[in-house]
């Protein structure tokens, strides 16, 4: 019975895993970035939709305005920072498959998220904040003798339909197929006709928008302050190489499999679940270092 | 009017001058092959055309109006479409998706998916494997439809010979050849002479990144021609 409950926890805590990593995973996938500002950025949206929330707007209001403007953050920081730092370095004259040019956006997306972290703390202190939700956050539906949460349940509902319409996104129109091109070889890209540049950035504003998504629900199913992104950055990231690095599929996946760790081995010993999580994600590593569905972005 | 008109060009890798002040013109319908041995500087002045590697100097017309400096994405977009060395495939694409990426411009012509795969019936076989895993020739058929399918002004091909059996090259250049012949502006950069001169209306031949020879194709002497390749004689060509 306890057991049964653990395992639906942990599928429940999947679903927010994935779509926290869904972003990191995109942006893996097609630039090879990996964005330590991950979980900072998912803070930023959790502390936005708080106060638009207080200020009197309804709860969905606020996600219809957060995740648009994280598109745009996401256009921006790409355009203004990511760029430029892809650009220093391995760019070759045909435009190169991929140069060694992915170390200096990732040490840039780690200014942002010690800069970002600090910013948080002087405009909202380090105490730690929750989204008010109403009923929502403690509403349970009975699922034969056990009790599942509505705000969780809504949680991986919306990381599943996210996951399916960034997929099919990328399989199905020609902006995603483009993606995937400029993915396999930017330069190929480019003579096709595709700016890499402006494709890059179209990648970044997808993901800051689901990010934006996720920050909204972490926020209100969690007690957040500005150092919460470091957590949220190391779940995330695990659920995306546990999944294998650039699938999406995968990496909810992976998600199911850090959440159901975590939660089964709180089972076994209360203070241990995190730490289960983590030894799970070290033998992915050991084992299987591409992760469970290895693959770059793809139909 | 010549579709694309290039004087004095110069490309340069740091301190290596690839590209030595080379002068071309191509006229509308007319096949130019630029010939010569490796590093005579041929794939670098493709690159410059397509918009892959900028210039230190010169200019590139394209129907009179400057290109010169315009990047690669929106070089294609206004007719330039090149066939690049090694054939840059996608290979987490399918074939098709690969030929679709030639439409991406959406630029109007005769050229679609049905005339491609009419001219490659191979490559309609293969339309829903993946890039990666065809054979260097299918690869080839796929590089050059996908340039195809952009309806270009001027097609620029790179090497198509280049790493392929002699049969696949054969069949290669026999589609190549349909495509000139209906019309089709193209600037063929070849180190197989006898496939080039089966294409070519005209042939210039590349030695240190210089213009060492400019020529009719037709009757064209292959010892002339092999003169030029090794720079043996520096005169200007006359008939032996």
């Amino acid at each position: 019975m306890d057991w049964l409950n653990a395992g639906v926890q942990g599928v429940l805590l999947g679903g927010q895993y994935a779509l926290l990593a869904c972003g990191l995973s995109l942006i893996f996938g097609v630039m090879r970035i990996v964005n330590l500002a991950h979980g900072v950025l998912a803070v930023l949206a959790a502390y936005l939709s708080l106060v638009l929330v207080q200020q009197g707007l309804p709860l969905w209001l606020a996600i219809v305005v957060v995740v648009p403007l994280f598109a745009a953050l996401g256009y921006a920081v790409q355009r203004g920072l990511f760029n430029p730092a892809l650009a220093q370095v391995g760019q070759d004259a045909a435009g190169g498959a991929r140069g060694a040019g992915e170390l200096a956006p990732l040490l840039v997306s780690f200014g942002v998220a010690v800069a970002l972290t600090n910013l948080l703390q002087e405009v909202f202190s380090a105490d730690t904040r929750k989204i008010p939700t109403g009923d929502l956050a403690s509403a349970g539906l009975p699922l034969g003798d056990l009790s599942v949460g509505v705000l969780p349940l809504l949680t991986l509902g919306v990381a599943v339909a996210v996951i399916a319409a960034v997929q099919l996104f990328l399989a199905r129109t020609s902006t995603g197929r483009a993606m995937r091109a400029v993915a396999d070889d930017a330069g190929a890209a480019a003579m096709t006709g595709v700016d890499p540049k402006h494709m890059y950035a179209v990648a970044t504003a997808l993901a800051f928008a689901t990010l934006g998504l996720a920050g909204v629900f972490v926020g209100m199913s969690t007690q957040f302050s500005p150092g919460y992104g470091d957590l949220v950055l190391l779940f995330a990231f695990e659920a995306v190489i546990i999944g294998g690095l650039g699938s999406l599929w995968g990496t909810l996946a992976g998600g199911m499999v850090l959440g159901l760790a975590q939660t089964i081995g709180a089972q076994i010993d209360p203070q241990s679940g995190v730490l289960a999580g983590h030894l799970v994600f070290l033998a992915v590593l050991v084992v299987r270092p591409g992760g469970l569905m290895p693959r770059s972005v793809q139909a | 009017m010549n579709v694309l008109d290039v004087s004095g060009l110069a490309v340069r890798y740091g301190d290596l001058t690839a590209v030595d002040g080379v002068s071309l013109s191509v006229a509308e319908g007319e096949t130019l092959a630029v010939l010569g041995a490796n590093g005579a500087g041929k794939s670098t002045l493709l690159a410059a055309l397509a918009g892959m590697h900028l210039p230190a100097s010169g200019t590139v017309l394209l129907d009179g109006a400057p290109v010169t400096r315009v990047p690669a994405h929106q070089r294609v977009r206004r007719g330039i479409a090149l066939v690049p060395e090694g054939r840059r495939i996608f290979g987490s694409l399918t074939v098709e998706e690969n030929l679709l990426m030639g439409r991406y411009p959406k630029r109007p012509g005769p050229w679609d998916l049905r005339a491609v795969y009419d001219m490659f019936p191979l490559v309609a076989e293969m339309r829903d494997r993946r890039g990666g895993v065809l054979s260097g020739g299918q690869q080839q058929a796929v590089a050059i439809g996908r340039a195809l399918l952009a309806n270009p002004r001027v097609l620029l091909l790179d090497e198509v010979s280049l790493g392929l059996a002699p049969t696949v090259v054969a069949q290669l250049y026999d589609a190549v050849r349909q495509i000139t012949a209906s019309g089709t502006t193209a600037l063929v950069v070849e180190q197989d002479l006898d496939q080039a001169l089966r294409v070519a209306d005209r042939v210039q031949c590349l030695l240190g990144g210089r213009t060492v020879l400019e020529a009719p194709a037709a009757g064209l002497d292959r010892d002339t021609v092999a003169d030029a390749y090794f720079g043996v004689s520096h005169h200007p060509p006359s008939p032996r």
